[in-house]
């Protein structure tokens, strides 16, 4: 099995988010992870799903997905022509004798600092998740009390866009 | 769809705008049952004369008569219902439409817009629980939304892989002013779904077809779906090749045709089954592989290359691995493949399988469909056949779903498409009587026979009080082993005769010819064979009522052929412990 990161457009209409997370549980697929947004189109937003599975059921999970009436478009980002990141937030224990040790991690990552208490620390990452996870390891030995992450969201490299041709269907029809 | 007149803008209620809107899309006829929310879409419903609303006695009924309806036209069924248990009442039907692509538009009341959400009383999340069973659905909350989301609910549930679509109206929608103007825009982006063949895999499919040595057609209810029926006969014929029909294509090619083969499947002929097994290509015709098909999947078809040609570009592949895909309306992949066909003769082309003919033919011979004759009691088989025959091809047939279900796919010659209408994939008792209801409406002038099981006949019978009140003249045979004979015939099996929980005891209570007449209906009773085609002619010359016939027949009569579940095509039994010698030489 394998990771895929499937960019689905669809209509941002009420409901959207229940039709596409029950179809993948009701196909028996697991989402690794799922961000949705807006996109810079209105009436259209965007979900960046990972999936793990292997080819011919990811085949057929896209072809239900694109059975969706909402679903406008459904492309895989290929992990090597695209960029993926997540966010990370975390709260390592630091006090006057470690925080110095857990500042100097945070900035190998080029991770910030974005809270300080007494004896802990609030750290914001943006990464790919390898680089998430690598930071998210060298933090666990000080002590993590709280961790979040947001769902992983992707583009493509270079200058095509994947909204371009779905955007002109949508002004024909309007 | 009618033609599409202007209708200039003008002001009404949500109500009003709905009515108008479902005038405009062409429906000529709703099952429903009113109640709180929906109250406000009935006013209106009474001031139509373009709308017939059937007032049926539960909801099911009114889906699955939307059901019928729509098989019987081609055109789309609806039905409607109130919120809350009015419309999870609908659910059975709806997923039943889903399973069996069958179009249909069912309208929900839900309660006001303020209180979604609330619990209110009659609140049901009707989107919510029909989302994984519907091809789309809609909630309305303003009355602007609702001219708009009808057009579009009609051309989702019959454009494409047809199904069905929910509109849950919120009851102030209903209410409030709005201004209504037809047509509608179809504001679909996502929507677009793909009817025209690919011609280079439909050139790669007939090249296939000229080099197989052993084809077999393997048609589906897709191409009842798409009225393919003539093109189907002119490919077959042009091609010589051996023709199954699914449970849910039966009609689809006549049955009298020498190259059809019957059903395959579970209880398939033995010759549809075999061909199945030691074709060398599938020629896949808006059919699924559906598992009452192909038995244990990795031991089907083992030899064969798949050539699958299906409007749902996510069944292809899904079950079987398509060798050449086809996306498109199966009217159209018939009519492109009869052409490239013909042109691979025109080169010189022309598969010979003669050879396989003599195979199949061999299967036919020894391995027909047959039953046995019990002693003292009636065969069911026997009562199904003798229907078939003195009623012949032109009626129209319904069946639940069950043993019964299976004769009637099995002993009635079908010649024309959707003459046979029942619950395949969903497999829902209780289907019959309610759907036999639908299609008389849709084909007021045709004979609607509905071969129904006593389990299933006790699920939905009520709706005989609106088949009697409503002047729909339906013949109802009730096969009565007074058991669940298909379950049954399982505990008799896998079971060790351990006949636990299946004996209704029907041949006891109720009385069915008695019900009958309750219900306003002509009742009879038949228990004899000498009896039947009697029976069957009285009935027949009833046509101001309902006619319901209590068939006692004889409960240890099994279903066969048979593959038994979970077992390969192979295994195929066509009596019980009896195997056909595949391999025979002659």
């Amino acid at each position: 099995m394998t990771s895929h990161t499937l960019s689905v457009l669809v209509e941002n209409t009420p409901g959207v988010l229940a039709r596409v997370a029950s179809l993948f549980s009701r196909r028996g697929f697991n989402i690794d992870s799922l961000a949705v947004g807006p996109t810079e189109h209105e009436e259209i937003s965007r979900m960046t799903i990972l999936v793990n599975c292997d080819e011919h059921p990811l085949e057929q999970v896209t072809k239900q997905l694109n059975k969706l009436v909402n679903v406008i478009k459904i492309v895989e980002m290929d992990p090597q022509a695209s960029v993926q990141r997540e966010l990370l937030l975390v709260k390592v224990k630091a006090d006057a004798d470690s925080r110095s040790q857990v500042l100097e991690t945070v900035q190998l990552f080029r991770a910030k600092v974005v809270d300080v208490g007494p004896d802990a620390v609030t750290v914001e990452a943006t990464g790919n998740p390898d680089k998430l996870e690598a930071l998210i390891r060298l933090l666990e030995p000080f002590g993590i009390k709280e961790l979040v992450q947001s769902g992983l969201v992707a583009l493509g490299r270079g200058s095509r866009s994947i909204t371009d041709r779905s955007l002109r269907a949508l002004d024909r029809t309007a | 769809m009618t033609e599409q007149q202007t209708v200039p803008e003008s002001r009404m209620t949500g109500s009003q705008a709905l009515i108008r809107a479902l005038e405009e899309v062409g429906v000529e006829v709703v099952f429903g049952i009113p109640g709180g929310a929906i109250l406000p879409a009935y006013d209106p419903l009474l001031d139509s004369t373009k709308v017939r609303h059937v007032l049926v006695r539960h909801e099911q009924g009114a889906g699955h008569a939307a059901e019928g309806y729509a098989v019987a036209t081609g055109r789309v069924g609806v039905c409607m219902a109130t919120s809350g248990p009015g419309a999870t009442n609908l659910v059975t039907a709806i997923a039943d439409a889903y399973m069996d692509s069958v179009p249909m538009v069912a309208i929900t009341g839900q309660v006001a817009s303020p209180l979604i959400g609330t619990d209110g009383f009659q609140e049901a999340d009707i989107c919510g629980i029909t989302m994984p069973i519907t091809k789309h659905n809609f909630l309305v909350r303003n009355a602007d939304e609702i001219a708009k989301t009808v057009a579009q609910a009609f051309h989702i549930a019959s454009t494409g892989r047809p199904g069905p679509v929910l509109v849950d109206i919120a009851k102030d929608a209903l209410q409030a002013m709005t201004s209504f103007s037809w047509p509608q825009p179809l504001d679909l982006p996502g929507y677009r779904p793909v009817t025209r063949p690919h011609s280079k895999q439909v050139r790669e499919a007939a090249r296939l077809i000229s080099e197989a040595r052993r084809p077999v057609l393997y048609v589906g209810g897709g191409v009842v779906k798409a009225r393919a029926a003539q093109e189907l006969r002119v490919l077959a014929e042009l091609t010589g090749a051996p023709v199954v029909t699914t449970l849910m294509a039966r009609g689809a090619f006549p049955d009298s045709h020498q190259q059809n083969l019957g059903m395959p499947g579970m209880h398939g002929t033995v010759a549809a089954v075999g061909a199945l097994q030691r074709s060398d290509l599938l020629v896949t015709l808006g059919a699924r592989f559906d598992d009452r098909v192909t038995g244990k999947l990795a031991s089907f078809a083992p030899g064969a290359k798949v050539v699958h040609a299906d409007i749902d570009p996510a069944e292809i592949s899904k079950n079987r691995h398509a060798d050449v895909p086809i996306v498109g309306d199966c009217r159209d992949v018939i009519a492109d493949l009869v052409v490239a066909v013909q042109n691979e003769h025109a080169a010189g082309r022309k598969g010979d399988y003669s050879a396989w003919w003599k195979t199949i033919d061999r299967w036919r011979e020894t391995y027909p469909l047959g039953y046995q004759t019990p002693e003292d009691a009636l065969a069911p088989q026997y009562v199904i056949e003798r229907i078939g025959k003195i009623v012949g091809p032109e009626a129209t047939y319904v069946a639940g779903v069950g043993q019964h279900q299976m004769w009637a796919a099995q002993f009635i010659s079908y010649e024309n498409p959707a003459t046979f209408i029942n619950s395949g994939g969903a497999g829902t008792m209780g289907f019959a009587v309610p759907a036999a209801m639908g299609a008389k409406v849709g084909r007021p002038d045709d004979t609607i026979w509905a071969i129904d099981g006593d389990g299933c006949f006790q699920m939905t019978n009520q709706e005989l009080a609106t088949c009697a009140l409503e002047g729909i003249p339906i013949k109802v045979a009730v096969i009565n082993n007074g058991n669940l004979g298909m379950v049954r015939q399982w505990q008799t099996l896998f079971y060790n005769e351990r006949y636990s929980n299946t004996d209704l005891q029907s041949n006891r209570i109720p009385d069915f010819a008695k019900l009958a007449e309750a219900y306003g209906c002509v009742g009879l009773r038949c228990e004899k064979a000498e009896d039947v085609d009697a029976v069957i002619e009285k009935a027949m010359a009833i046509e101001d009522a309902p006619v319901v016939i209590d068939f006692v027949v004889h409960s240890d009569a099994m279903v066969w052929p048979m593959v038994a579940a979970g077992t390969g095509n192979d295994e195929i039994k066509y009596a019980r412990d009896m195997a056909p010698a595949w391999d025979s030489e002659d």
